[in-house]
């Protein structure tokens, strides 16, 4: 009996690392079976099948380790990985507050640090974005569970709505912040008044041809959008105002140092940049945090929980939902005009598919509705493909695989516990079952 | 069919008249008529898949009736609903018609709490200013917030569940579940509740518990109920008035006393005796089935 059983478990073995192997194969086959270069000026390419080879031996072997890991550490596989991730969570779930105040302080302090240059300030600033965008998304996808594959679109509003009302009106950033936020909210209302009484998939690919036919009209709209062109020359923000970021200032504007009476330093318009966005992340997480604890907060995540409870006790679904919707790209608006007035130049390319697919990737890495994991999730999917880069056209293998890792660790996020809104009793002993 | 003295009398809260049901080509509710007094617990009962459930479901605004009239007279805004023209979110929040589920519905990843807090949510949505006065944190909104706790707090002194109150309520046992839905429809504080097999899968204890939940709120809240249930004991001990139906159609319409002892009742339940006895359009469906 046991002999015969080892015999199947052998043979379920060489399948499925068989299988992985074969996988890994096919994968390797166009990513590393080719490599391209130039022969006076034609593409030749020259066969590296050995490569291929390497990576299926080396997945088959691997796959089979990890299988009679599993089976002899952790018989029961999926209560293995919950443990090890609660520990984990648990340790930081109960220095919470603690590890926030010194992660915010370490923000905080970064940029007047010696490692602030030029390049770490600009690829912070590039994460934030995300870390915003994540929030914002979260809103959505995290609470009231509306699966959103076109969020990119409301991003692109903003910034064509910054870019244009500067360019041609001349209006000062703070003044067209807010605009964008409108204008992208409106567009959040307008696609969704139709669209939200669909579920799930459904929504999901509404969501994601609205992305896509935003990109398409942007593109073709040349008179008023500039085509692919994009729009140049977008102004930069001031400092509230009263000063701009330049060695001396024009259009009666003091420049920076002068107002302050510090050295010229050209690092003081990347570090507004970065408070910047640090704020408006700030301001979306300090939004959510506390729209969750109020009854339209609460009612989002009771429509993700279940839609049909829901109406019998009263709840305007569509309401309810347009409303998640409209505030999620409202944030979307606002990054979006930042992300215009940072780069000083923007074109549709910025705003392909891929951009919704990383902010999606970002909230489900990080765990539904969770606001920490966002952050880890950004820094994980942004400054990943940056670290990898050294290893050139790897680097998009090194960091599939990596998403791969952290699904398998932990499938719900990393950090899929949820908190509570609201407590009647604040002893632990209640909480058993809410811990669970 | 019933004779006149069997007859239940008091003022009427919900009148259902000539509700029809079509899914396609079944008939899944025939020109049902009944009415469910004010402070009364009516019992809606059955064999399975007589249609109980979907007299629910077109009360609560799930289905939209083929036919029908379903009127709602409401106690203190003394106004008259009809509940097939309403949409079905507005029928708890303006005609104040709360229901329970057959399966049970909870918001499983929220708490005990949490449920209690989003079944208030209409009235919360306008204390918190749609959530304006909400963010600024105004102590308007604070109070009203602190009101909806109390509320949640009564009732889960009433079920039994205040120490659990900040269980995710996918974490609690299955009876605990039954009464927590009872009591999240409560916190809508409805006019009429409708319980769609409240009993299923609770043991003997649970259920007498169930009775006298069901006693409390009719005779404490003086609100109308409407209950599903198989179980015949609780049935005939709760009940004020049972209204059975068999194939989508009445077979039976009176106190319990009068129910129990009707002959087309113990027929629908236990197979036909004597074919001539049939009421006509329960023999139909019988030949139908036979042919
Ligand atoms: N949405 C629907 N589409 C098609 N048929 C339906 C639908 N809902 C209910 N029915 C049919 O209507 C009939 C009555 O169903 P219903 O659920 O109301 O029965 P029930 O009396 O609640 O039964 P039970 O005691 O098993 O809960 C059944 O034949 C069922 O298949
Ligand atoms: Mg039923």
């Amino acid at each position: 009996m046991s002999v015969q059983n080892q015999k199947l478990d052998m043979l379920s073995l060489l399948k499925e690392s068989g299988l992985a192997a074969l996988i890994a194969a096919a994968l390797a086959l166009p990513l590393a079976g080719f490599k391209t270069f130039d022969v006076n000026g034609t593409l030749t390419a020259e066969t590296r099948f050995n490569w291929v080879l390497v990576a299926a031996v080396v997945v088959f072997f691997g796959r089979m380790a990890i299988s009679i890991g599993q089976k002899t550490f952790f018989p029961s596989m999926g209560q293995a990985a919950g443990g090890a991730a609660g520990s984990i969570g648990d340790v930081i779930n109960q220095n919470r507050t603690l590890l926030l105040c010194l992660l915010l302080a370490a923000v905080i302090i970064f940029p007047f640090t010696p490692m602030a240059n030029r390049h770490s300030l600009d690829l912070a600033v590039y994460v934030l974005i995300y870390v915003m965008l994540g929030w914002g998304l979260n809103i959505v996808v995290g609470l009231a569970g509306l699966l959103d594959l076109g969020y990119v679109a409301f991003y692109a509003v903003g910034a064509y709505s910054y870019a244009l009302l500067a360019t041609t009106y001349d209006l000062s950033f703070w003044i067209c912040l807010p605009l964008a936020g409108i204008f992208a909210a409106s567009f959040g209302i307008i696609l969704g008044f139709p669209v939200l009484r669909l579920r799930g998939d459904y929504l999901a690919i509404v969501t994601l041809g609205f992305g896509e036919i935003i990109r398409v009209v942007l593109l073709n709209w040349y008179e008023f959008t500039g085509g692919p062109d994009g729009i140049s020359s977008i102004p930069k923000p001031t400092f509230f105002g009263l000063a701009e970021f330049s060695r001396s200032g024009s259009d009666g504007l003091p420049p920076f140092h002068e107002l302050f009476g510090i050295e010229y330093s050209s690092l003081h318009k990347f570090m507004f940049f970065y408070f910047l966005i640090l704020a408006l992340a700030l301001v979306t997480n300090l939004f959510t945090l506390r729209i969750r604890k109020l009854p339209v907060g609460r009612a989002w995540e009771a429509l993700r929980e279940d839609e049909t409870a829901c109406r019998s006790l009263g709840i305007n679904p569509t309401n309810t939902k347009l409303s998640a919707f409209a505030i999620g790209a409202m944030f979307a608006g606002f990054a979006g005009s930042f992300f215009a007035t940072r780069q000083g130049f923007i074109s549709p390319e910025s705003f392909t598919f891929i951009e919704s697919a990383i902010i999606l990737a970002i909230v489900v890495l990080g765990g539904m509705g969770s606001q920490v994991g966002v952050v880890l999730a950004s820094i994980v999917l942004v400054l990943g493909p940056e670290i990898f880069r050294e290893l050139a056209e790897y680097r998009m293998l090194a960091f599939g695989g990596l998403m791969v890792l952290v699904m398998v660790w932990k499938p719900k996020g990393l950090m899929s516990k949820r908190n509570p809104t609201v407590l009647m009793h604040n002893d632990t002993n209640a909480k058993q079952g809410a811990a669970k | 069919m019933s004779d006149q003295s069997h007859e239940v009398s008091g003022v009427p809260l919900l009148e259902v008249e000539h509700l029809t049901m079509r899914f396609g080509g079944l008939v899944a509710i025939g020109d049902l008529s009944f009415t469910a007094m004010r402070e009364q617990i009516t019992a809606l009962i059955g064999p399975n898949g007589a249609g109980k459930t979907t007299v629910f479901n077109c009360l609560t605004g799930f289905y939209k009736p083929t036919e029908g009239r379903l009127t709602l007279h409401h106690p203190v805004k003394q106004e008259q609903y009809y509940l097939e023209q309403m949409d079905g979110f507005r029928i708890p929040q303006v005609a104040g018609v709360a229901r329970t589920f057959q399966n049970i519905r909870l918001f499983g990843n929220m708490t005990v709490l949490e449920n209690l807090l989003v079944a208030q949510h209409n009235k919360l949505m306008v204390e918190s200013g749609f959530s304006v006065f909400g963010l600024l944190g105004l102590k308007k909104y604070r109070k009203a917030e602190a009101e909806a706790i109390e509320l949640a707090k009564y009732w889960l002194d009433r079920v039994g569940l205040y120490d659990k109150a900040d269980w995710n309520s996918s974490n609690l046992p299955y009876g605990d579940q039954r009464r927590l839905e009872i009591a999240r429809a409560m916190c809508t504080r409805p006019q009429a509740l409708c319980l769609d097999e409240p009993a299923a899968g609770l043991n003997p204890k649970e259920t007498l518990e169930m009775n006298e939940l069901f006693h409390f709120i009719k005779e404490e809240e003086k609100i109308g109920l409407l209950l599903i249930e198989h179980d015949m004991s609780m049935v005939m001990e709760v009940s004020d008035h049972v209204v059975v139906i068999d194939y989508g159609r009445k077979i039976s319409d009176g106190t319990p006393d009068h129910v129990k002892n009707d002959p087309a009742v113990i027929r629908a339940y236990l197979g036909e005796e004597e074919d001539e006895e049939l009421p006509p359009e329960v023999a139909q469906d019988f030949e139908g089935e036979n042919a």
